[in-house]
């Protein structure tokens, strides 16, 4: 499916954003005004720099801002047709929303199995369905498979975030929130997680919105994407659009156009140039 | 021979005194493992849940039907502190929640004591105390009120560490203790855990309070009993079930037989502090105790 096919698409999005802000502590605002859609099935990228607001807006809408004194002060979000601003993090992961925290955050002392099967907390005693979807994780990630009886604070990184997107797979979501995936990762490794989260869209229909700093990678798998700049979507666009835009070349993807620049040049072009003026 | 057949007297007495000291234990573990939250008040929960349980018999309720009031007591106090205190303490640092508990240690025996009194009750609930005698010539005595509190501390561990282990609730406990945010992200809900821990670990205190307070009465001084538990919990690990049923027995076999052995060359009363000597140790060489979990650092 084209990019093209999806915006035209008549369907109403799985997830729709409408305008947030969030505020910390009261006082820090920290996301003015983020609006953005993600449609059934498919992969949207979150793009931008350190401290733009990509974790904030998926805490935003999978509702983890609570524990980190933040709220949503404007703005609605809308998952599955209705509107979830105000559901428990328990709610939302039964309604089939789920994040995949920045970090991976496994539970370490538990092994990599037991991680899993945390994941299917929300689904209570259905054990048949719960065992046939940890087989099905297994085939996903066949290292998880070797790795089911050890701790998971003693798997490496790599083994760890399979742990946490595996884990998330266990609630039966029909949408991922992914953070920050290639975090600490060897870039091979990125790639090869990338490809399973693809395979997992595609054959499982899950839908998957990332937040990623790793532009260059992100363009490649998902198929949309917007692009924050402190606390604002400042573009967006297809994938094939936002790689060819001279902009996010230069700024995200480290590929100036016109040869070499002295330093000095560069730091003056930042410094003059903004987005939306 | 009799010399020996007294060795085992003092290592067996010493030993059903250690699981007395585990069922406190337990209860401490049991909050710390899934809440992190070191729970000052359990030594008052004992006593309160005893307390009830001792009040409603004195109104002439018969023995079931006051266990089941102060279990239901528990359960009502495990909401209370969870709606009024750790909800607001979300992802406060140990120490807030550690203080916290403390407040609420004061809070509770201030309520049991403007409620129930302050005096001594005496409790019996049918537990026999006879001594046997085994071995030849009865050489070697046995407390049937000991053997009958290990047994039933062992029954409560076995069915704590089943629980922890094989099931979906049991599961969630332990991922919430290792980290609440995951926790939340997939879904367990925090407050539902914290209510369920805080009930276990009330119904863990009122068995607990049931046998001590046959052994001393149920009076004031039993909420202090928690402070020999203390160094049960270093030994044993304040994250392992079976740790604290261990450091139990190691902590009252250790303090009887020192007293015996090692007593005479001190002066005698060593039992009184062996067990924090003991504690020290291995908080100097082992500081995640016997059972407990490592403290995992990735480099």
């Amino acid at each position: 499916m084209t990019a093209a096919t999806e915006a035209s698409a008549p369907a109403a999005p799985l997830l729709r954003v409408n305008n947030i802000e969030v505020i910390y502590d009261h006082v820090i605002l920290v996301l003015r005004g983020v609006s953005l859609e993600v449609p059934q099935g498919g992969i949207v990228a979150l793009l931008g720099a350190n401290g733009a607001g990509k974790t904030t807006t998926l805490k935003a809408i999978s509702n983890l801002l609570g524990t980190e004194r933040g709220e949503v002060t404007k703005g609605s979000i809308e998952f599955d047709g209705a509107n979830v601003e105000a559901s428990s993090p328990n709610d939302l992961v039964k309604r089939g929303c789920i994040q995949v925290m920045e970090g991976r955050h496994c539970f370490e002392h538990l092994t990599v199995e037991e991680n899993l099967l945390t994941g299917a907390f929300t689904r209570g005693g259905d054990r048949a369905g719960i065992q046939a979807d940890l087989e099905m994780v297994y085939n996903y990630f066949p290292r998880l498979r070797e790795r089911r009886t050890s701790q998971a604070g003693y798997t490496s990184g790599g083994e760890q975030q399979m742990c946490a997107i595996g884990r998330a797979l266990m609630s039966r979501p029909k949408m991922i929130l992914l953070d920050e995936p290639s975090m600490g990762l060897a870039p091979q490794l990125v790639e090869q997680i990338f490809e399973i989260v693809k395979t997992i869209n595609e054959n499982e229909g899950v839908t998957i919105l990332l937040a990623e700093q790793n532009t260059n990678i992100a363009l490649k798998y998902a198929r949309y994407g917007y692009i924050l700049e402190s606390g604002r979507v400042v573009m967006e666009g297809s994938a094939d659009m936002l790689r060819n835009n001279e902009d996010v070349k230069e700024f995200y993807l480290g590929l100036g156009g016109e040869g070499r620049k002295s330093f000095r040049d560069v730091k003056q072009y930042r410094r003059r140039k903004r987005w939306l003026g | 021979m009799s010399e020996l057949w007294f060795f085992f007297e003092v290592l067996l007495s010493g030993m059903f005194a250690g699981t007395m000291y585990s069922l406190v234990a337990l209860g401490f573990v049991l909050i710390f493992k899934a809440s992190g939250v070191f729970n000052f008040a359990q030594g008052t929960m004992v006593l309160f849940a005893a307390l009830c349980f001792v009040g409603f018999l004195e109104m002439g309720l018969p023995m079931v039907v006051a266990a089941l009031i102060a279990i239901a007591i528990m359960v009502a106090w495990a909401f209370t502190v969870e709606r009024l205190v750790l909800r607001h303490l979300v992802n406060q640092e140990p120490i807030i929640l550690f203080m916290a508990t403390i407040g609420v240690s004061f809070f509770l025996e201030g309520f049991g004591e403007f409620i129930w009194g302050g005096d001594v009750h005496p409790l019996n609930v049918g537990i026999p105390d006879d001594a046997w005698f085994v071995g030849p010539d009865g050489a070697m005595m046995i407390q049937q009120f000991d053997l009958s509190a290990a047994v039933i501390a062992g029954l409560l561990v076995t069915v704590l560490a089943l629980f922890f282990h094989y099931t979906r609730i049991g599961r969630a406990l332990r991922a919430v203790a290792d980290d609440h945010q995951a926790a939340l992200s997939v879904g367990i809900p925090l407050n539902q855990i914290w209510v369920i821990v805080w009930s276990v670990a009330g119904f863990v205190a009122l068995v607990a309070g049931i046998i001590w307070g046959s052994r001393l009465g149920v009076q004031f001084s039993l909420s202090i009993v928690a402070l020999k538990a203390l160094p049960v919990l270093i030994l044993g690990g304040f994250t392992s079930v079976p740790g604290a049923i261990v450091g139990g027995l190691i902590i009252g076999a250790g303090e009887k037989l020192a007293e015996i052995y090692i007593g005479p060359f001190f002066g005698g009363a060593i039992e009184e502090w062996f067990a924090y000597v003991l504690a020290m140790f291995f908080l100097l060489f082992r500081p995640q105790g016997l059972f407990g979990e490592r403290i995992i650092e990735r480099v």
